[in-house]
Order: structure tokens, then sequence, then C-alpha cells
């Protein structure tokens, strides 16, 4: 064996160039070493985030306490809306395929087509995140900040977390979300002495309680937190809001990036600039870069919204 | 470069399918959050593990087959995974181990 291909070594002008070791074109190649430093990087997004969740541990909050919104719906839906997004981005990755598919038959209609239905699904992707981003910002049942800066909800009576409007408006008038309502602190700390069935608990997976008598102390140090900014969120640890926003925001600037992209190789099929090249390459350049996008969003909801 | 790619649709449609499929199967995991696979198992939840081993499954036929890993040659398949799965892994195992020691830490000196 080492032998029969050492005998064709020989014969081959290796070193006189036309030489293709990896199969691939210039322009693909180029888009693989952009795509393995690009996952490198999410990669590394994601395990520091993995190390500070490490790190926190028992106080980190939990991705369905936090994300259980869904449009025109009430009451908790945990992890419904990421599903849908990402029902949404696989989509629009078919669709993506589809238009290769359609390159590779030379039909350039179709290729227009199926390259404009995943310009809309990644434009629907961007407002979905949108969304989620306002109702994180916005934040759904509030919290205090202790003295000591720790987080805390509070919780009725059996130990389900309550939203401020329920605490101050009492549970049939207020909301179980604030619904964008702000609280002050004053009035915060009235209805919660006043109720004596009230507790407070603390984010993560531990699930710590914190009875009246004793929250009484605390909470009269304490102050309002509502929504998320990059400084402190309601949710628990600062760090949470903070990574949430980079690692989303990261890869909604790869969508939003891929959607211009996406544009302009579609404005080309239109002019059928790919017609007069006799190829379409380029569908499939961008191609890679749509399913890689698809692929760390895979990721992302798995580390973010799932574990 | 899909030289030997399958023609038609129909395997387009096949692993849009698949993805949907163990998509579903995790959201309803994650959703009813299962009693029995609760327990611990090499640091975390066997739930966790079961997340993982889907995402890498999902992972697996979007770079094999959207991306057309698969019909590439030899050389370009290594030079594609080889980093990715040396790198990667080795980062997650220094990076998570880490944490697991700062938080051990956190908690003898509050």
């Amino acid at each position: 064996m080492a032998n029969a291909s050492s005998v064709e070594m020989s014969t081959e002008k290796i070193w006189e160039g036309g030489n293709k070791p990896l199969g691939a074109s210039y322009g693909k190649l180029m888009m693989w070493f952009f795509l393995l430093s690009d996952a490198l990087t999410f990669s590394g997004f994601l395990t520091a985030y993995g190390l500070m969740r490490f790190k926190y541990e028992n106080t980190w909050p939990i991705p369905e306490d936090v994300f259980t919104h869904f449009p025109f719906l009430e009451g908790e839906n945990p992890l419904l809306f990421v599903a849908l997004m990402t029902f949404i981005l696989i989509m629009s990755s078919v669709t993506m395929v589809l238009a290769v598919n359609a390159g590779e038959n030379k039909d350039n209609k179709g290729v227009s087509w199926w390259m404009l239905a995943t310009i809309v699904g990644g434009g629907i992707f961007l407002g979905s995140q949108a969304w989620e981003w306002y109702h994180f910002i916005t934040g759904d049942k509030g919290a205090i900040k202790l003295e000591n800066g720790r987080i805390a909800h509070f919780a009725d009576q059996e130990g389900h977390v309550i939203s401020l409007s329920q605490l101050v408006h009492g549970m049939e008038k207020g909301h179980a979300s604030n619904h964008g309502d702000k609280f002050t602190t004053e009035e915060v700390i009235a209805a919660f002495n006043s109720q004596s069935t009230m507790q407070l608990r603390y984010p993560g997976k531990l699930r710590e309680y914190v009875n009246h008598g004793e929250a009484k102390a605390l909470v009269a140090k304490a102050k309002v937190v509502q929504g998320a900014n990059m400084v402190e969120n309601e949710y628990g640890e600062p760090l949470f809001a903070n990574f949430f926003f980079f690692i989303t925001g990261f890869h909604g600037f790869h969508v939003f990036s891929g959607v211009v992209i996406n544009f302009i190789i579609f404005y080309n099929i239109l002019l059928g600039t790919y017609v007069r090249r006799g190829h379409y390459e380029m569908v499939e350049k961008v191609g890679l870069y749509w399913h890689f996008v698809d692929l760390v969003w895979v990721f992302v909801f798995t580390f973010f919204y799932l574990v | 470069m899909s030289d030997h790619a399958p023609k038609g649709t129909k395997w387009i449609w096949n692993i849009f399918w698949l993805l949907l499929i163990v998509t579903t199967v995790e959201v309803v995991l994650g959703i009813i959050q299962p009693e029995f696979l609760a327990k611990q198992f090499l640091g975390t939840r066997i739930l966790n593990h079961i997340f993982i081993i889907l995402t890498l499954v999902k992972a697996f036929y979007i770079v094999e087959y959207f991306m057309h890993v698969k019909y590439e040659n030899k050389p370009m398949r290594f030079s594609l995974y080889l980093p990715v799965l040396i790198l990667i892994p080795y980062l997650t195992f220094i990076l998570l181990t880490e944490g697991n020691y700062i938080e051990s830490m956190r908690v003898m000196q509050p």
C-alpha cells in the first residue's frame, strides 16, 4: 500500500501547483476558515458562561423560572417561545438547503424564491429575539435586592413566587406579571410587612426560603429591582443578564449580518448575476454561513434555556 | 463540491423532520422535567446529559448534511473536525473544573 502510493506521488507533479488537497474552492475554504474561528469564539463565550454558572452553582437563576412568556398567552409557559424560535431557524435553514439544491439544478427562479423564504425566516427570528429581549429588560415578577447584594423574590404561603403587582394590589387584583408597572421600595416594604403569610425565596436550584419573621429585617434594608440591565437584574446573579445580553446578542448580530448577506445574494439572483456566471457557488457559501448560525443557536438553546 | 450529494429534495425534508423531532423531545423533557432523570451523574443531572447528547446529534446532522461536510474529501473533513473536536472539549473541561473549584473555595470562605 505504502509502495503503491509513493510510486503515485513521484509521478505526480505536486510542487507545480494545480493541486487541490482539500478539494474545495478558494472562496469556500475561506468561509470555512472563518466559520472555524467563529465556532471557537462562540465556544469561548459558552464555556465562560459554564465557568460562571459552575461558580454560582446554587444561586444561578433557573431558565424555566426566567423565560416564561409567550405572545398572547397569560401565565407561565416556559420554553415554548424559544422552541418556536428554534423551529423558525431550523425552517429557514431548510429553505436555504433548498435554495442551494435549486442552484445545483440551475433553477434561477427556484433559488430566488427559497432565498426570499430564508430572508423572511431570518427576519422573523430577529423579531422574536427583539420581543424576548424586550420582556427580559422590562422584567416579569420583580424582586428586591438585599443589603448584601443578593436578589430575593416574594413567595406566598405555598412557596410560589408572586409578582410585586400581586404583593401590592392583592392576589385577585394584581397581575401574575408586572406588565411594566413600576413599584416603589416603600410601597413594597409596607405591603410585605402587612401580610404575614408572605415569605422570601432566593433564586437558584436550592429553592431556599426565608420566613416572614426573619425576612422583615432583610426587607427593611432592601431596594426594589425590576427588569434587567448590565448592573443588576431581578432574576438573580448580575452576570446572568450580562451573559444573556452578550451571547444572544452576539448570535443575533450574526443572524442580522446573515440576513443582510442573504439579501445581497438574493438581489444578485434577481439581477441574473449567477446565470451569467454559470454557477451558484455564492449561494452555497452564504448557505454555509447561515447553517452555522443555526448550529450556534442549537448550542445556545441547550446551554441557555435547557440545561 | 457536493458531487455525491443525493438528488432531489426528499433527504432535506427527512433531516428537517429529524431535527424537529429531536427539538420537540428536548422541549417536552425541559417542560415536564421528569423526576427519575434528576439524579446526579458525572457532575450534573442525567437530564442534562440527555440534552447535550441530543444537541450533538442535531449538530452532527446540520454539519454533515446541511453543510455538506459528509461529501467533502478526507483531508477537508479532518481539518474541519479535528480543531473543533480537540479544542472545545479541552476548553470546556478546564473551565468547568476551574468553576467547580472556585465554587468550593467560596463555600469554605464565605
